[in-house]
């Protein structure tokens, strides 16, 4: 699946998108795989109410499950306008 | 429904006019202009990232809830990113309708929606180095008043 990042979140993490090879039921279960990873996901994913997550380019939560998903994004609350 | 993301430049009276000209059945046309705020005179420019693709169905999205909701003829929506300077224009929205009142309310809500639903986030630049723009309560709050 392909996971991308935006604005601070890209930043943090160090770049805009990979792809990740996961069984991940949720969304929650994929931010729990990519903090065990390093430190700087840890860092970047360390308050999640903080963040917005989309999945197949739709806003959702982190309860959202990934069966079928093919693109799931993190982001801090949009500043549009 | 004109829904438009471009990183270049674009004439904000050329655009009203156009659009404006196109209306045949409308009585009223509105619009707002968003553009680079400047204030504490320290900005050197703002950089504005967004999520291609998703942008645009979230943009036509939030149009089409409009569309649906008043009596609108119309909607355009243009919106920027990448590099901005001071005082440059960063977006703008016009309804139209027959009756000024759906316009006016169209114009308020979809700019309500697109500042907190549509991925588009802005860093401000200055000597002392760069932010991201925080998100504000009240942009969230703004959105309970639709529902």
């Amino acid at each position: 699946m392909r996971v991308m990042y935006f604005a601070w979140v890209r930043e943090r993490i160090g770049l805009p998108r990979e792809d990740v090879q996961t069984q991940a039921a949720t969304v929650a279960d994929l931010v729990a795989e990519l903090c065990a990873r390093e430190e700087r996901y840890a860092a970047a994913f360390a308050d999640t109410s903080a963040l917005r997550v989309a999945v197949d380019q739709k806003l959702t939560d982190f309860d959202a499950p990934l069966a079928g998903v093919q693109e799931v994004a993190f982001f801090p609350p949009m500043t549009g306008g | 429904m004109d829904i438009r993301v471009q990183d270049g430049r674009f004439d904000v009276g050329a655009e009203l006019n156009a659009f404006t000209e196109r209306q045949t059945k409308a009585g009223a046309v509105v619009s707002f202009t968003g553009i680079v705020r400047d204030t504490d005179g320290g900005l050197r420019h703002m950089e504005i990232e967004h999520y291609p693709g998703m942008t645009e169905s979230a943009l036509s999205d939030i149009a089409g809830q409009a569309m649906q909701r008043w009596a609108l003829t119309d909607a355009l929506v243009i919106h920027r990113f990448g590099r901005l300077a001071p005082s440059e224009t960063i977006m703008m929205v016009a309804t139209a309708s027959a009756h000024r009142a759906d316009a006016f309310a169209a114009a308020d809500f979809l700019m309500d929606y697109l500042k907190s639903r549509a991925p588009f986030w802005k860093k401000e630049v200055t000597a002392e180095g760069s932010d991201w723009v925080a998100a504000k309560d009240s942009d969230e709050d703004a959105l309970s008043r639709w529902r």
